[in-house]
């Protein structure tokens, strides 16, 4: 683990909220998990297993007036933003409660209320989202930042591209963060990148980068301390890769004929909890009672998200058509 | 029920093993055809379409790229143009809209500008459809939009021979062509010869005759209206139902034909209503069988909205045999 440096904001309470946040993330999806298994979720669903360190790790960095941009792979990102658990889970079930009305589902949580701009999931379809969002702010004058969360796979579309060097060139307020967990469904980086240093793209564009360790919580979220500083006070664009690994098929229907069980056995043992919870403990930081009270809060937030999910309304289906339009544009429109 | 008997000459297969069936027959027969897209290799094809293949052929034939498909498309159309024959798979038509332009502005209209001199024999596979509750970044059936351009062939092959046969056709077409191939038939199964090979590309098919009103469909709609037909059969409507098979060029003679006959028509298709495919071929009827018809003509499509996630809604927004159903009995002014 990387020892905290900037002691003084790292209080004990601080570092077990980042343990618990985590927990709260791979519990919740491994519930996501059983559902969809009982088929209460359906359709595409994407775990962020083993990659939690990275959400954790920035979204609280952020401000509540800063916006984020999100992939298709979002679940612990509305978590960490304060997207309630309740509102996430009823959105998979379908349901008129969930934070998109239940017609997102798990690949499109938005919560205008914490400025969660969505679960994109056309890959690199997020990032000029996020430089628009930041264009908005600069000819504002606002201070936000937007953090643009995607995988090393968007790194391939033209979009991607684009959007950097937009930003970079109109000077944006933009926090890219490329979540490298080395494969976009089964391809490998090495087979789908020339240059394979991805922090080395943005330089190309005169952004300020850094890759970090995105497997190791207090690196990663030391690295964003100094990523969201320097664009609030420059007003330019910065680069985060952290470099991750997903321990679980890319989506439900992933056979993972592409990678060895022995690779992801590798990976499990630098996974972010097991890691950061041994740390904690070998410094004497959290005691068996605060984890066993970590792990009670989280499974009764997670009951009572089940619970809401359950009792849940499902839209009527006269309102099929609404939100196709504003509603006062689509009176209008008759 | 005793179990079907399955005829020596036949065999029972997916779909999904028909397209593959389909690639790997058209690898062998000729070495300038190869297979590029995303995950077609190691991970075996986002519908598994392509598994097994890459141990087959190997890597510079069946080619996995990075997630660019404007570029790779783009390539494709290069590398037609070169001589060689790429099937292009895009994931799904969602997807292909990161490819439009060089669809649209290069392979489309590289034969006219360049006086003929160049043409670009270039097939590209997509899976298109909802059903899946994928939402609406996933879900959309815009083969209808493809089939708005001069210069492409645009085909939809509903049944596994057309599956295993429409393939080797549009490699052979001189012309790009774009194949749509619905998510909900990949794990359908049905039979095929054991000598299956090509089919053609340009007629529409009959899939079940009937004296009383033309249902005319393609592609996944052509399950369920085949099974509106049953139900309407016990309501003494004795339907006939089209599978279109090529969206662009339509086969006018087949569709018309039929709707002389008939005199009553029902349009089922998974795209929106307006702006749309069926408009076309209604409008087709209305300037070639106006006087033939007994009746408006009517049609079963999306509901104007993008496809929700929630099973309930997406299901009321997409053609479902009950609305083919009752569409059909308003044309005879039944409920
Ligand atoms: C434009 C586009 N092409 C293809 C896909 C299908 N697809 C969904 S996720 C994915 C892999 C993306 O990998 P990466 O960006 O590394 O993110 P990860 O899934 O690893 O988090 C692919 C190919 C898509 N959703 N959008
Ligand atoms: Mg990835």
């Amino acid at each position: 683990m990387t020892p905290p440096t900037d002691k003084p904001r790292l209080s004990r309470e601080h570092m077990l909220g980042l343990l618990k946040q985590m927990i709260r993330i791979r519990r919740f999806e491994a519930k996501c998990a059983e559902l969809y298994t009982q088929e209460k979720i359906r359709g595409f669903m994407h775990l962020y297993d083993g990659e939690e360190a990275v959400a954790v790790g920035v979204i609280p960095v952020l401000e509540k007036r800063d916006r984020i941009v999100a992939t298709y792979r979002e679940h612990g990102h509305a978590l960490v933003r304060g997207v309630p658990m309740t509102t996430v889970l009823a959105e998979m079930y379908g349901k008129q409660d969930g934070c998109s009305r239940g017609r997102g589902g798990s690949m499109h949580l938005f919560d205008r209320a914490t400025n969660f701009y969505g679960g994109n999931a056309i890959v690199g379809g997020g990032l000029p989202t996020a430089v628009g969002l930041a264009l908005a702010d600069r000819m504002r004058g606002d201070d936000s930042i937007t953090a643009c969360f995607f995988g090393e796979g968007a790194v391939a579309e033209g979009e991607f591209h684009e959007s950097l060097n937009l930003a970079a060139l109109w000077g944006l307020p933009v926090l890219f963060v490329c979540e490298n967990n080395l494969y976009a469904m089964g391809t490998a980086l090495a087979i789908s990148e020339s240059e394979t240093n991805i922090q080395r793209k943005a330089a190309c564009y005169q952004i300020a980068s850094e890759a970090v360790d995105g497997m190791d919580v207090i690196a990663v979220e030391a690295a964003a301390r100094r990523a969201v500083q320097a664009v609030r006070e420059t007003r330019k664009p910065y680069f985060l890769e952290c470099r991750t690994y997903r321990l679980r098929a890319h989506s439900m229907f992933d056979a993972q004929l592409y990678r060895d069980k022995a690779e992801v056995e590798v990976w499990r043992h630098k996974e972010p909890i097991v890691r950061y919870q041994g740390w904690l403990e070998a410094n004497h930081l959290i005691h068996p009672e605060d984890l066993a009270r970590m792990e009670s809060e989280v499974a009764a937030e997670i009951a009572e998200a089940v619970a809401f999910g359950e009792a849940g309304t499902w839209e009527p289906v006269e309102q099929l058509t609404r939100f196709t339009y504003a509603e006062a544009a689509a009176q209008a429109d008759r | 029920m005793p179990q079907e008997m399955i005829h020596p000459g036949t065999t029972e297969l997916t779909y999904r093993d028909a397209v593959r069936e389909a690639i790997r027959d058209a690898m062998r027969r000729d070495d300038r055809v190869f297979l590029m897209g995303e995950d077609v290799g190691r991970y075996g094809g986002c519908y598994a379409v392509s598994k097994g293949l890459l141990a087959e052929f190997g890597p510079e034939r069946i080619r996995d790229t990075p997630l660019s498909e404007s570029g790779f498309t783009g390539a494709g159309i290069g590398a037609a143009m070169a001589g060689m024959r790429p099937i292009v798979e895009l994931m799904t038509v969602n997807f292909s809209l990161l490819a439009l332009d060089q669809i649209f502005n290069s392979a489309v209209t590289v034969r006219h500008m360049s006086g003929n001199q160049f043409g670009v024999p270039l097939v590209i596979r997509m899976a298109t459809g909802a059903g899946r509750q994928l939402a609406a970044q996933h879900s959309h059936s815009l083969e209808g939009w493809y089939a708005h351009i001069p210069g492409i062939k645009v085909l939809a092959p509903a049944t596994v021979e057309d599956a295993r046969g429409m393939l080797w056709m549009a490699l052979q077409d001189p012309d790009p062509a774009l194949i749509f191939e619905n998510v909900m038939l990949y794990n359908m199964t049905g039979k095929l010869a054991a000598d299956a090979g090509p089919v053609n590309i340009d007629k529409a098919a009959v899939r079940r005759p009937g004296r009383d009103i033309s249902l005319i469909t393609y592609g996944g709609s052509l399950w369920k209206t085949l099974e509106a037909a049953t139900v309407l059969a016990g309501e003494n409507i004795d339907a006939e139902v089209i599978d279109l098979r090529s969206l662009r060029p339509l086969d006018d003679a087949t569709i018309m034909t039929s709707v002389a006959r008939t005199r009553r028509a029902i349009i089922v298709d998974e795209g929106w209503r307006s702006g749309s495919l069926s408009a076309e071929i209604g409008m087709r009827m209305v300037e070639q069988v106006f006087w033939e018809l007994d009746a408006p003509i009517g049609r079963v499509c999306s509901a104007e909205v993008p496809i929700p996630y929630a099973r309930h809604l997406e299901n009321a927004a997409i053609p479902q045999v009950p609305n083919i159903v009752a569409a059909a009995k308003a044309v005879f002014g039944r409920a």
